[in-house]
Formats: structure tokens, sequence, C-alpha cells
């Protein structure tokens, strides 16, 4: 009777591929390349300033003559001022030993060295620390996704928990995590607990509360008419969740997901803090910042922000195959 | 002649009255509905949104309790009717779950009740043919055009075998051209299967095509104003409608309409 309209697969013939490609360069990896740029250029004509004083510092030592001489007048003077006072001598503000700010290619360089040059099992690897953390995250990430999951299902099943259990969960999240995370570990520790444990559930702490939000939004949307339609099968409460609720709230969760492995993270670096700061990326920011070491901090910034970045990657990757087969379309 | 039908009565409602309380105050949605549907009968309802006609099929359906009045189903409250899956219920919106392919929607009902796996899949290829949807089981609802979605719907509804479907505005989002072929093929199917059909439409010539009876009805509060006897044959071609007779049925749907509009 009625035919169906086939949906064609795009893209079809050898000529058009390179113009695909090309498409492809320009809408998504020429927009990313100018934002990075952009963020290098500034980054470099900052580092001329922020680090002016320590290069003329130096300078002064190797011979040079600074303008003004007496390191107690430069030290009143404006930075900028100090740059446009100086121009011949800065050629060193990029390879200070410790600058107020490292310019990108030290922290390129010490991401390298303490990344692929250092056996993973050294305390001075970034894999090391890095993997310390992560542990910690995908621990209390998989207990937080967990606890929000259960908090959604008992949210939507029973009043009193509807009506009692978000507040409390939203007050949670009021509270800064900076404050809570050494009570955490001071508490724990008392029972014997230390370690990955303490840090894992103030992650969990921070990665509940998306889930939660997100899963009780699931979980109830399904339409009136679906719900309806159950009931006219005289479907149980189990086989409305089962076969509607849950797989209607799965886009839901892999958003909160998302969110929430971020969290994690965060609230793992944030545990490591107030244990005395011996392992973890953590360990490594506040150690880097005792010592002054800030090329330290800014590679330990970055390997976080690229475990984040490969994580929630990683996230997206699973959604888009699982919605895929799921059958949510287009 | 009611007396009759009242004894062979599938649906049979007696002084109907439903109050929904709103913030508002009480909106009377039926009032005194007595009504009674023989086996094997097409019945539209037809008036305008707020006439009730909706409300009607939903207590029909257990989906709504009435406030008064006495409405039984198969010789059962509608509750007990639901369980006893004596309706199949077909909404305005298609409402295919978007990650079950079409065979999996159909399959919905038949997981539910606790059917055999394999008389689950011979029913899915029986309901899917008599819907023309054969070879689409394993489609996902956004493959297919909104009117075959519909029709996988009304498979939906067919697969386990209640003898009552309720159909509320199925084919209300379709266009017109989509409309008429499967009116045509809701005839077929009726035919075919002898169900007692309930539909709900606000297109007079839908109603006047597909029905046996048409019972008009009309707003504030929800109520019967005419119930209209159609004469045409039960064999009808699309051509039917410009005939004398139906134009006639049609006329007087529409003057049902109008007096119970002069109310207002």
């Amino acid at each position: 009777m009625t035919s169906v309209t086939e949906i064609a697969a795009p893209g079809a013939g050898a000529g058009r591929t390179g113009l695909r490609a090309w498409r492809w360069v320009r809408l998504r990896v020429l927009p990313i390349l100018a934002v990075v740029l952009g963020i290098v250029v500034v980054w470099y004509t900052a580092c001329v300033p922020m680090n002016v004083k320590e290069t003329l510092t130096f300078a002064e030592r190797a011979g040079a003559e600074v303008e003004p001489a007496s390191p107690a007048e430069r030290r009143d003077m404006g930075r900028v001022a100090l740059v446009l006072a100086n121009p011949g001598q800065l050629g060193g503000s990029f390879a200070l030993d410790r600058p107020r700010l490292p310019a990108p290619h030290q922290v390129v360089a010490e991401l390298w060295e303490t990344t692929v040059e250092t056996r993973p099992t050294s305390k001075r690897s970034l894999v090391y620390h890095g993997w310390v953390t992560l542990s910690a995250t995908l621990l209390g990430f998989g207990i937080g996704t967990a606890l929000g999951v259960l908090l959604a299902v008992g949210i939507v099943h029973d009043r009193a928990m509807d009506m009692s259990v978000l507040p409390w969960a939203i007050a949670s999240q009021t509270i800064p995590i900076l404050a809570i995370a050494p009570m955490i570990i001071v508490v724990l520790n008392s029972i014997g607990l230390q370690g990955l444990i303490p840090k894992a559930l103030i992650s969990a702490y921070l990665s509940f509360f998306p889930v939660v939000v997100s899963m009780v939004a699931g979980l109830r949307s399904p339409a009136a008419s679906q719900m309806d339609l159950m009931h006219t099968y005289s479907a149980t409460g189990g086989q409305v969740f089962r076969k509607l609720r849950l797989p209607a709230s799965v886009p839901y969760l892999f958003a909160a997901l998302k969110v929430g492995i971020a969290a994690s993270l965060i609230g793992a670096i944030v545990g490591e803090l107030p244990t005395g700061a011996s392992e973890g990326l953590g360990a490594r920011l506040l150690a880097g910042s005792y010592y002054g070491q800030t090329v330290q901090i800014w590679s330990a910034l970055f390997a976080a922000a690229i475990l984040a970045a490969a994580m929630v990657g990683l996230i997206g990757l699973i959604e888009r195959l699982t919605l895929r087969r799921m059958g949510f379309g287009r | 002649m009611k007396d009759t039908r009242a004894a062979e009565a599938v649906i049979e409602a007696k002084g109907l009255d439903l109050v929904f309380q709103t913030g508002d105050g009480p909106v009377q949605a039926l009032k005194d509905v007595n009504l009674a549907i023989g086996q094997g009968e097409f019945v539209s309802f037809i008036g305008p949104s707020g006439c009730g006609k909706t409300t009607l099929l939903r207590v029909i359906a257990a989906l709504e309790t009435p406030s008064a009045g006495r409405m039984t189903v198969n010789g059962m409250t509608p509750d007990e009717a639901r369980r006893a899956r004596a309706y199949g219920y077909v909404f305005q919106a298609a409402g295919l779950y978007p990650w079950r392919t079409i065979g999996g929607n159909v399959r919905l009902p038949l997981e539910i009740m606790g059917y055999p796996k394999s008389e689950q899949a011979e029913r899915v290829k029986r309901v899917l043919e008599l819907v023309d949807l054969a070879g689409f089981e394993k489609k996902f609802p956004w493959q297919l055009s909104g009117g075959m979605q519909q029709r996988a719907s009304i498979a939906r509804a067919l697969a386990f075998d209640a003898d009552i479907l309720l159909m509320d505005e199925p084919f209300g989002a379709l266009d017109e051209i989509v409309r008429d072929r499967l009116n045509e093929e809701l005839l077929a199917l009726w035919e075919r299967t002898g169900k007692t059909i309930a539909f709900v439409t606000h297109s007079i010539p839908e109603a006047v095509y597909l029905s046996t009876r048409i019972v008009v009805m009309s707003p504030r509060p929800g109520r019967i104003t005419d119930v209209i006897e159609s004469p045409l044959p039960k064999e009808r071609p699309l051509e039917i409608r410009d005939t004398p007779e139906f134009i006639e049925i049609a006329h007087r749907v529409r003057e049902g309409l109008r007096a119970g509009h002069g109310y207002d």
C-alpha cells in the first residue's frame, strides 16, 4: 500500500568525499584551531608583563643594563611600565625556571617529560599521579551514579521520597565542597579509612546530584498517553518501569553522566588536597603551590583537563553508540 | 429497538455523569449519558472540543471514573473489563516507543500480558499483515511516515485479540489523503475482524463514512444530543461520499452539531 520513503544514505560518490572532508575541516576543525590560536597568542603576550620583574633580575645578573637599575625601584613600578622601559631585555620571559606565568611550550615540555619520559611507576610521573586520581574518580563516579539512579527511582515511585529527598540533595550541593572535604577525610580516617575510599566518597558526593535531577526528569518523561497505554494493558508498576520509564530515561542518563564524570574528577582532586597531598593530581597542584613550581601546577591542571575531556568524550561515544542501537534515530 | 440492542449490548452507559474538580471549580464533563453499543457495531462520537467525547471513551476504558451512573463493558465494570483485556485503545498520537522497532512496539502488550515467546512472534506477524505493514517489523518508528506509524499503533491494539477497539481521533493528525486511505483500510479491517469499534472524531465525513451509528455530542455540559442510524450499506467505496444518502446523513450530523451549539 503506502510505499515507505527510504532515507538515502548520505554521501555517495568519490568526488564528493573530498568536498565533504573540506567541509568538515572548515566547519569543525578551523573554528577550534582559531580559538586555540587566539588563546596561545593571549597567553604568550600575557607572559611578558607577568614575568617582567624576574626576567629583568636575570638579565641584570647576566650583566645587561636594566632601567631602572635599582631592584627596589623596579619592585614598586607597574609591570607594563617596566616592559615599556626595557624593550630589549625581555628575551628571557618565556624561559624562566619559576615564572609567574609559564609559557605554553614550557607546560607542554613539562607534560611530555613527566608522562612520556618518566617511568609510570615513578613518583615524578604524571601518569602515576593521574592514575591515582582517576581510580578515585571512577570509583566515586560509580558510587555516585548508582546512588543517583536509586534515589531517582525512589523519588519517582514514592511520594514521601518525592517530597523529602530532593530538597536535601539540593542543600547538599550548596555546601562548598572545599569546606566539607577535610571533614569527610578526618572522620573517615578516624574509623580507619584512608586513601582511595574517602576521595571516592567526595567524588560521589559531587556526582550523584546531576544524576538524581536528570534521572527524575527522565523517568518522568513518558507522555500521559504513554502511561495511559500501559494502564490499558493493566501493566504492573514494575513493568511500567522496565518497559517505559527506564528506556525513556536513557538519553537523560547520558547527559547527566557527562556532567557527573567531570564533577567526580573535581571531587577526587579536592579530596587530595587536605590529605597532606602525597599522591594524585591534587597533590601535584598543592605541592606545586607550596614550592612555587608554577610549571608543575599548570601541567597538573592540563593533565586534569585532558583527563576530563577524555572521559566526557568516551561517555559521549558510548552515548552515541547506545542511542543509535536503541533506535533513537536522527 | 432500543431494548433489543440493550439485550446484546457490549458497551452500555446508564445515566452517566462525570464532574472534574478543577482549580476553577467543578466542570461537568458528562451529563446524563445513556448509550448502548451492540456487538460488531461501528459507533462514532462527534462533537466540538469539550463535548466529552474523549472523556466518554476514557470512561469505557477505565481511564476515568464516572461520578454517577453506571457503565458496563461486556457486562463487567470497565475496570474488570480492562483486566480481562476486553479492549484495545488507539490514541491520537501513535505513541510508539522510539527505542522499540515496529515489531517490538506491537509485541509490547503481548510481553506485558505474558504471552509465550513463540506466540508473540506469530501474532506480531499476523497483525502487521492485517494493517499492511508486513516487512516493516525491524524498522524503527522514525523511519516510517505518520500514517504508517498510526497503522502500527492500530496493530498494537489488535495484537491481543480484544473484541472492542476504542479509537480516540486516531487519524486527527494526518493529512486528508492519508486519512482517506486509512479510513478505507479501517473499514476493511472491521469487516474482516468483526470487532466492535468506538471511534472519536471531529470530522463529519469521517464519521458518516465509517459508522453504523453516529453519536452527536455537545459541550457544557458534555451530553448526547442526537444518535443517527446510518442507512449506508456495509460495503462502502470512497465514492459513496458523493451519493445523496451520504450527503443527507452528513447534513443531519451538521444540524445536530449546530443545535448543540444553540445553547452558547
